[in-house]
């Protein structure tokens, strides 16, 4: 993976008062496990979990619940197992629902933002099937309120694709894989 | 100046009474018209959903199995059949709509026999037959996809006053869609339609209504 260095980290006064810095920033960037470690994510993400596919089936959705440490924005996603991943919103207008790519999902600090259905993350051109047993990655771009970027690794198992969320008119459950897979 | 207060006494007294007389009958009218309408016909069905018997919708399809074969609503006479539209491709509300239907056809035990789902893509382009054969089954073993032409897909969602719209949207194809199921009793004729968001116990509640009353 290329780092692209945020570009003030590129004047030459700055460059060695901030290198470190710069590669704590492009570390951040571009998601690498080592500048993760010392300090926990700008984002953690809770139950989350990716609906199964048949042979065939080239889309599917992670559903997951995300608290910021600080006032951030989602503003993508991207995962190995599909060719684009995208946030998505439904609604309902006129009885169709509608499924529209959004841009940017505030995520305020230290507020549990739920995807599971209104919202949530779709994966378009899998690449493979998604087998119940099977853990996705999914790398979350963060931008925080300065406006740094930041990637958040993620690991959703993936569930049945019979599983029910917490979707309305879902069968009441923990918001745990469907009991009946 | 003294015989004046019982007068004005007995002329508040009679308008308490007036006033009291007034609310029952209100209260009356309000009480038995209902109940005299109960009484005064056949006690109509109580749905969760929305009760479309009356309208006398024709929900004549002619679609295709996975395996080909020509389906129409007359194949499943004397069963209730639950019908949603939906493409595999949608991640959400289409897997939700169709694990709610599984689950009510569990919650009705052995009355679930007579239940039969039917997903009816409006996708046709991209859910092949064998598509549909591995996804919908995948919910309920007795499930059942159906797809047509593109010319059939419009005639079966006009047939049951749906709407669908398939949008290009950054590269990718999203179906919007009416997301409402149908309820359809054992001589075809379409009866409730059921709001997304209504849960499976109301939908196994609807069912076992037009199981046990036709």
């Amino acid at each position: 993976m290329t780092a692209a260095k945020p570009a003030h980290c590129r004047g030459t006064e700055l460059r060695r008062a901030a290198s470190a810095l710069c590669i704590a920033l492009a570390g951040s960037w571009a998601g690498s496990p080592a500048a993760a470690a010392p300090a926990p994510a700008i984002v953690s993400a809770e139950d989350a979990w990716v609906r199964g596919t048949v042979e065939g089936q080239t889309g599917s959705g992670a559903y997951m619940r995300l608290t910021a440490r600080e006032d951030a924005q989602l503003i993508g996603a991207s995962s190995p197992v599909a060719a684009h991943v995208e946030i998505h919103e439904m609604r309902t207008v006129n009885g169709m629902m509608t499924m529209r790519r959004v841009d940017r999902l505030a995520l305020p600090a230290h507020v549990a933002v739920a995807l599971d259905h209104d919202y949530h993350v779709m994966f378009i051109g899998l690449k493979h099937q998604l087998l119940p047993q099977q853990v996705v990655p999914i790398t979350l771009q963060i931008v925080d309120g300065a406006g740094r970027r930041h990637a958040v690794q993620i690991q959703a198992p993936v569930r049945a694709l019979n599983s029910v969320g917490t979707a309305p008119g879902a069968p009441p459950g923990d918001g745990k894989a469907a009991p009946h897979g | 100046m003294d015989d004046s207060a019982p007068v004005r006494r007995a002329s508040l007294t009679s308008r308490l009474a007036l006033f009291i007389a007034a609310i029952a009958l209100l209260a009356a009218v309000f009480l038995a018209g209902p109940a005299a309408r109960r009484f005064s016909r056949p006690e109509p069905l109580v749905f969760h959903g929305r009760d479309i018997s009356a309208e006398h919708w024709d929900g004549a399809f002619s679609l295709a199995d996975p395996d080909g074969k020509p389906r129409s609503l007359a194949d499943f006479r004397g069963r209730i059949v639950l019908l949603a539209f939906g493409y595999t491709h949608c991640p959400d509300v289409c897997p939700t709509t169709l694990a709610k239907f599984a689950e009510a056809r569990r919650l009705l035990g052995a009355e679930g026999g007579g239940v039969q789902g039917v997903f009816v893509t409006i996708d046709p382009d991209r859910d092949t037959a064998q598509l549909l054969r591995a996804y919908v089954p995948a919910f309920d073993p007795t499930f059942i996809g159906l797809r047509g032409t593109d010319a059939q897909t419009d005639a079966v969602t006009r047939a049951f006053h749906a709407n669908y719209q398939i949008v290009q949207y950054h590269g990718d194809t999203l179906v919007d869609h009416t997301v409402s199921t149908y309820i359809i009793d054992g001589l075809g004729q379409p009866r409730v339609i059921t709001p997304y968001d209504q849960t499976a116990q109301a939908l196994a509640d609807d069912i076992r209504t037009l199981l046990r009353t036709g």
